[in-house]
């Protein structure tokens, strides 16, 4: 289609197509955005308005087409090339979907306004006098020191908006910046947006929305259906071209004939009550409190049965606590309800039975197919075992799921996912349906059926139905409704005599009207000061810059400060693991127990008996009778070793007559078997050496002529050998965790979207998320080394500096293996999973933790050579045992050097700067 | 009580379709009950393998030849002549477990019976081989010695023989001990890992929301879960023993299967209930996953399942009875390796459903606190 507009477009788009998997989300689009306007993208969720905005924002790389004419140009520059896009990136400001997607919810508004500015080359002055600024003008300051998760909705949004400002844009992205927000904060965001807007003229923004009424104050629209644009223009040509009065109208009236076609206009035939009309659901002074913090104050209502009741208000303005309270699912802290008339208490299994419930999100087993899915609700209700059949079948058809009732919910489109959800909470006959949200992202059409069904089930068959909802549309469809506002029912009553009441012209300027009377808002009423802010100094520089790196540091040591599990991991969790394993893994064997069966009872056989028993290994138990003790006791594990002197011992040895003694080991453990067969021995040596010194009066020896010395460790203990061997195992694990989790986890939460759309390199974020870890492995090294040496008592006989400078070569590795595995892993799962077994792996097996290295073939031989665990675990045990210095670790800290380089210009190279389709 | 019995089977139905389902946590089970079992048999290392061994030969004759030549794979690598200035940095660099010092003029003096000492250094530091190493090198020696001094009628003779042998594992093989005590670890390792994911799986997507609207107690969810998964790795672990351990890997069993089996349906209770506890406590996937390495290392290590309980010291060793494993991995010794029958493991077995009542309890109480924070 033509364009024709006169001003410059900012953004141009021609021929792009964007596949994920199967799914088409733009289908050869080609558009023009005109510049210094307010462009609206319309349309229901998976329509690819976001896709679209994300390649816009220069987040998310561009698919080539086939024949290489897809071309998007943004600002003027072509935001396939690298250097271009790096250069027109810090002139736009993109915010994501989501409450606070982009934004660190642990981290206070301050914080997050200093992380941005800095990624944005602002010094201390400068950007204390930009959120000065903003914050004012957004009414955030009083709030400065608030954690961004503890924000309302709105709030949050208007965060993202500082977030996104703080660097003088020339277009910003808002990708539907007021779903889930209530119509005062949505009204007071678009009043900030036009103050904005008029105080930079040559600022372009370009905004997605599901709400169409928001939509008729923009200057350009862009309506979208299935990856592509049905119609352009300004709300008043799109009305002229469809012959509509609204923009939800004309939506309908542009699709494709076949969508529009299941479109039917919904009719609600009036309520019939009258007094005698039992009361289904009633609430007295019902309250809910976390806490100091009160999500539900002193809420009292009352629904007649067959009503269709709405409950309207903003994200977290407690609708789904009251929701969960009459459902059963939360106790109430004070208050009272009533379900048909008997008090509400959560215990109660039956009247369970009368009530069906929706919850905001799907939340339906999404391994059972839709027809399991229904089943196993009808059963766990105890519909009739006979009627359960009938029952499913009725609903897959009403609910016009028939044709896919073998199919997973994940297969099904949204609409018809929501549909599936009605028919599981209505499976059961239930008298009251308690809704919550259930319309939120599907688009108009599908929403129109679910409301037709609705209203069939209240009108036809007199089931009383709660619901809630964000769109005005939906609420004027309602019997009556209630506003809530921060835990407290602000009216309650039709819709039109609440439009009456605050003589607004529609539902949701009364709305804004009650929420103002509320003191809703009130802190955003001051402007802009200074509009000509100095340009943002050194922001589009693309070479390394300290600030940048230190911004991205900083945050995440404050980050990992206020995460508990992760922060106590990071902390305690090596020096826990060497406890665990420096008792668990001993190789020393001791307390043996034993037990003889002397069938001589000389004297002799005595003093043998006595030599092992004296020793300090083993610990004799009561003599044994016969050889079926020697087996039941050794079957219940009670003795280690059985020794058998025969009869005549004694005699037989004096007279120099060749005699057996039997010893049966407990070979259940090998390890343990094979070391108190070396004991057995060297006592049974050590006995014969005694005995022909006093018999014979000769100094036989009967040893082999092998003088053995143990060196480094003349005790043979396990510890002194295990706890240098322990260092490099986990000083290799847990930093390489806790560094693949930090960006993950940013992937996983979204965040991960300012390393697309900000200036910072990838040398930055690597490096910047990197130092933490490292400063932290450090710690963790050095109570290792406490540790060690005085709750293990092994000494360290070498260079503390030659180890500590080692040790820091080595988690610099480490931290990297870390950012080498985050960039290959998706979940913090998977990162978990790869960063363990990609780091014990390589130290237990090859490194030379229990096998040398030289005794190693092939490519275990070649991991063992090259990765720095080995050479680590060599500088460790010669440091701690070897009594060894700088110099002589010297090459093995060289050859540990090599490798970190390697491994970050891999994780440097790996890393996307954008997000792959 | 039949509406109970009723919801239970229903859910634990609805576990298992979920179960099916899921393609990863399947193969997690395929794998830790088959080929990681199969890898830790065949490559637990024995005590002795490949040990690398350096010889100084300041002697140089037949008799030395003879010891330098007494060293053959797969205890030893060939061992290689070094010079004696070699030893140090070659034993500082770890290149060597062992080295041998047979000095000049060795085999004339065992000719004319003197007590020549060869000197043989050990690397201590590699503890797992020093001692035993220690041992079978003086054996072999003192076998080559008296073999040469046989042959050159120089007679030594020991008037007691000491003659061992080992029960239940007469060879030593490392993998009977490995495989088995794997397919214990396995068994925890898995039970809590599938009980504690359907618990964080049903909450992440909302599903546990809804079955708390619905006429089933907390109790029935719990039940169901934990029957469902352990009647899953009860399966594997009696197929891996039957069809890995006595079939692929071909090592023999003493005990009672069945009696093991009912050990390890106890272990499984108490597991399975850890599982669900620490799902309580973590509030997602990756939490669980980072308190599972915290939990799981110890309750493996400490166990007696690596290393014999009587080396660790006093106070772990109490403290580890506390743990549900160390009960779990003695009656399995006693059953597997030793055949013992219920006579004998029954202490065992009544301390696993002891800890295992606590820990259903435990996790009961705060699996219903919790609920209302999860939905």
């Amino acid at each position: 289609m033509v364009i024709a507009e006169p001003v410059a477009p900012v953004a141009i788009v021609r021929q792009l197509s964007q596949r994920y998997g199967d799914c088409l989300a733009l289908d050869a689009l080609d558009l023009l955005i005109p510049a210094g306007q307010m462009v609206g993208l319309l349309g229901p969720d998976g329509v690819g308005k976001s896709s679209l905005l994300a390649i816009l924002a220069g987040a998310r790389v561009i698919q080539q087409a086939a024949d290489g004419t897809t071309a998007v140009t943004v600002l003027g520059a072509n935001l396939a090339n690298t250097a271009e896009r790096n250069r027109v990136c810090p002139q736009i400001a993109y915010m994501p979907q989501g409450l606070g997607k982009n934004l660190y919810l642990s981290l206070s508004v301050e914080e997050n306004l200093q992380f941005f500015a800095r990624l944005f080359g602002h010094d201390a002055a400068e950007r204390r006098r930009r959120i000065d600024e903003l914050t004012a003008a957004t009414g955030l300051l009083p709030f400065l020191q608030r954690p961004a998760g503890k924000l309302s909705g709105g709030m949050k949004q208007k965060l993202g908006l500082c977030c996104a400002l703080i660097h003088d844009p020339q277009l910003l992205i808002l990708d539907e910046p007021t779903t889930g927000v209530d119509p005062l904060a949505r009204s007071q965001f678009w009043q900030l947006i036009q103050r904005i807007r008029s105080q930079r003229p040559g600022l372009s923004v370009i905004v997605a929305t599901a709400y169409m009424d928001e939509a008729e104050r923009f200057d350009h629209l862009l309506i979208m259906h299935a990856g592509r644009v049905l119609a352009s223009g300004s709300p008043a040509q799109l009305h002229q071209q469809t012959g509509t009065a609204n923009l939800e109208a004309a939506f309908i009236a542009l699709l494709p004939p076949e969508a529009r076609q299941q479109h039917q206009q919904v009719q609600v035939p009036p309520l019939q009550t009258d007094a005698n009309t039992p009361v289904a659901i009633a609430a007295e002074q019902l309250t809910m409190q976390f806490g100091d913090f009160t999500a539900v104050d002193n809420v009292s209502f009352q629904i007649r049965q067959g009503e269709i009741f709405g409950f309207l208000g903003s994200n977290g303005c407690g609708k789904s606590t009251t929701m969960k309270m009459l459902t059963g699912l939360l106790p109430a802290s004070r208050g009272q309800a009533w379900l048909f008339g008997q008090p509400l208490r959560p215990d109660d299994l039956s009247t369970r039975t009368r009530v069906g419930y929706m919850s905001q999100a799907f939340s339906l087993y999404s391994e059972l197919t839709v027809q399991q899915n229904l089943q196993l609700h009808a059963r766990l209700f105890h519909v009739p075992a006979a009627g359960i059949d009938a029952r499913v079948a009725l609903m897959l058809q009403r609910f016009g799921l028939t044709s896919q009732a073998d199919a997973l919910p994940e297969q099904l489109p949204l609409g018809m996912r929501q549909r599936l959800s009605l028919a599981v909470a209505m499976v059961h006959q239930p008298e009251l349906l308690i809704l919550d949200e259930p319309t939120s992202g599907v688009d108009p059409i599908a929403r129109d059926q679910f409301w037709q069904l609705l209203i069939d089930l209240a009108r036809q068959d007199k089931v009383t139905i709660f619901i809630s909802t964000h769109f005005m549309n939906e609420a004027l469809r309602c019997d009556r409704i209630s506003l809530m506002h921060a835990g407290k029912v602000l009216v309650s009553d039709t819709p039109a005599a609440i439009i009456a009441s605050q003589q607004a012209s529609d539902l949701e300027q009364a709305f804004i009207r009650y929420l103002q009377q509320a003191g809703a808002g009130e802190h955003s009423q001051s402007t802009l000061v200074s509009a000509a802010a100095p340009p943002a100094a050194a922001a589009a520089s693309g070479r390394f810059s300290w600030r940048r790196l230190w911004s991205y540091a900083s945050r995440e040591s404050l980050e990992l400060r206020r995460d508990p599990i992760r922060g106590a991991l990071a902390l305690l969790g090596s020096l826990v693991l060497m406890l665990f394993i420096g008792y668990g893994i001993t190789m020393d064997v001791a307390n043996l127990t034993f037990a003889v069966l002397d069938r001589d009872q000389s004297v002799l056989s005595r003093d043998y008996v006595q030599n092992l028993a004296g020793s300090e290994y083993f610990i004799e138990k009561p003599a044994l009778a016969s050889n079926a003790d020697i087996d039941q006791r050794m079957r219940s594990g009670e003795l280690a070793l059985a020794l058998e002197i025969p009869p005549n011992f004694g005699r037989d040895i004096s007279r120099g007559d060749p005699v057996q003694i039997g010893a049966w080991i407990d070979g259940a453990m090998p390890n343990r078997a094979e070391t108190i067969k070396g004991y057995v021995q060297g006592m049974h040596l050590h006995w014969l050496t005694l005995q022909a010194r006093e018999a014979l009066g000769t100094n036989v020896s009967f040893s082999a002529g092998v003088e053995t010395r143990f060196r480094y460790n003349p005790d043979v203990k396990s510890l002194v050998a295990m706890v240098p061997a322990m260092i490099p195992l986990l000083l290799l694990m847990i930093p390489a965790l806790l560094t693949a989790l930090s960006v993950v986890r940013e992937k996983e939460l979204g965040s991960i979207i300012n390393l697309y759309v900000t200036p910072v390199t990838k040398l930055e974020f690597l490096l910047g998320k990197q130092l933490p870890y490292i400063l932290l492995a450090m710690l963790n090294y050095l109570l290792m080394l406490l540790a060690a040496v005085t709750l293990f008592a092994v000494p360290l006989t070498g260079s503390f500096v030659a180890l500590t400078l080692s040790a820091l070569v080595y988690v610099i590795f480490a931290t990297g293996f870390g950012l080498l595995a985050s960039t290959f892993t998706k979940s913090q799962i998977a990162a978990i999973l790869v960063s363990v077994l990609g780091t014990i792996i390589p130290a237990v097996q090859f490194a030379g933790m229990i096998t040398p290295v030289s005794a190693l073939e092939g490519s275990g031989r070649l991991i063992g050579e090259l990765h720095p665990a080995s050479y680590f675990l060599t500088i460790s045990r010669g440091l701690f045992n070897k009594a060894l210095n700088l110099q002589d670790i010297y090459p093995a800290m060289l050859a540990m050097s090599l490798a970190v380089p390697v491994i970050l210009l891999l994780a440097l190279w790996l890393l996307p700067k954008q997000e792959r389709g | 009580m039949k509406r109970q019995y009723s919801n239970i089977w229903r859910l634990g139905q609805k576990e298992l379709w979920s179960l099916w389902r899921d393609p990863v946590m399947l193969l997690l089970i395929l794998y830790a009950f088959s080929l990681n079992i199969y890898v830790a048999a065949t490559s637990m290392p024995e005590t002795l393998h490949k040990a690398p061994i350096a010889i100084v030969d300041e002697d140089q004759s037949p008799l030395s030849g003879r010891i330098r030549s007494a060293f053959y794979l797969p205890y030893f690598l060939p061992p290689v002549q070094i010079s004696l200035n070699d030893v140090d940095p070659a034993l500082d660099a770890g290149t060597y477990s062992f080295v041998l010092n047979i000095p000049p003029d060795y085999q004339r003096d065992v000719l004319a019976g003197r007590t020549p000492q060869i000197q043989l250094s050990v690397d201590a530091t590699r503890i797992s081989q020093a001692f035993s190493g220690a041992g079978y090198i003086s054996q072999i020696v003192a076998s080559e010695l008296n073999e040469f001094k046989q042959h050159h009628r120089v007679n030594t003779v020991l008037p007691v023989d000491l003659v061992l042998r080992a029960r239940f594992n007469p060879n030593l093989t490392s993998s009977w001990f490995g495989s088995v005590m794997e397919v214990i670890n396995s068994v925890t390792m898995i039970s809590i890992v599938l009980t504690g994911a359907a618990l964080i799986r049903e909450r992440e997507h909302g599903t546990i929301e809804h079955l708390l609207v619905m006429p089933v107690t907390p109790g029935e969810i719990m039940l169901s879960k934990v029957l469902a998964m352990g009647l899953v790795v009860l399966l594997a672990t009696g197929l891996s023993l039957t069809l890995v351990i006595q079939g692929a890997l071909r090592i023999p069993v003493e005990g009672s299967l069945l009696l093991f089996l009912t050990g390890a349906a106890l272990q499984l209770f108490a597991t399975t209930s850890m599982g669900i506890f620490m799902a309580t406590v973590a509030r997602s996937m990756p939490q669980f996953g980072l308190m599972l390495i915290l939990v799981l290392l110890p309750l493996q290590l400490l166990s007696g399942g690596i290393t014999p309980r009587e080396s660790m010291p006093e106070l772990v060793q109490q403290l580890m009875l506390l743990a549900p494993n160390t009960h779990f991995v003695m009656a399995s010794q006693a059953i597997l390796y030793r055949g013992a029958g219920l006579d004998v493991v029954w202490p065992q077995l009544l301390a696993l459903a002891v800890i295992g009542t606590v820990l259903f309890r435990l996790s009961l109480r705060r699996f219903r606190a919790t609920l209302s924070q999860m939905a």
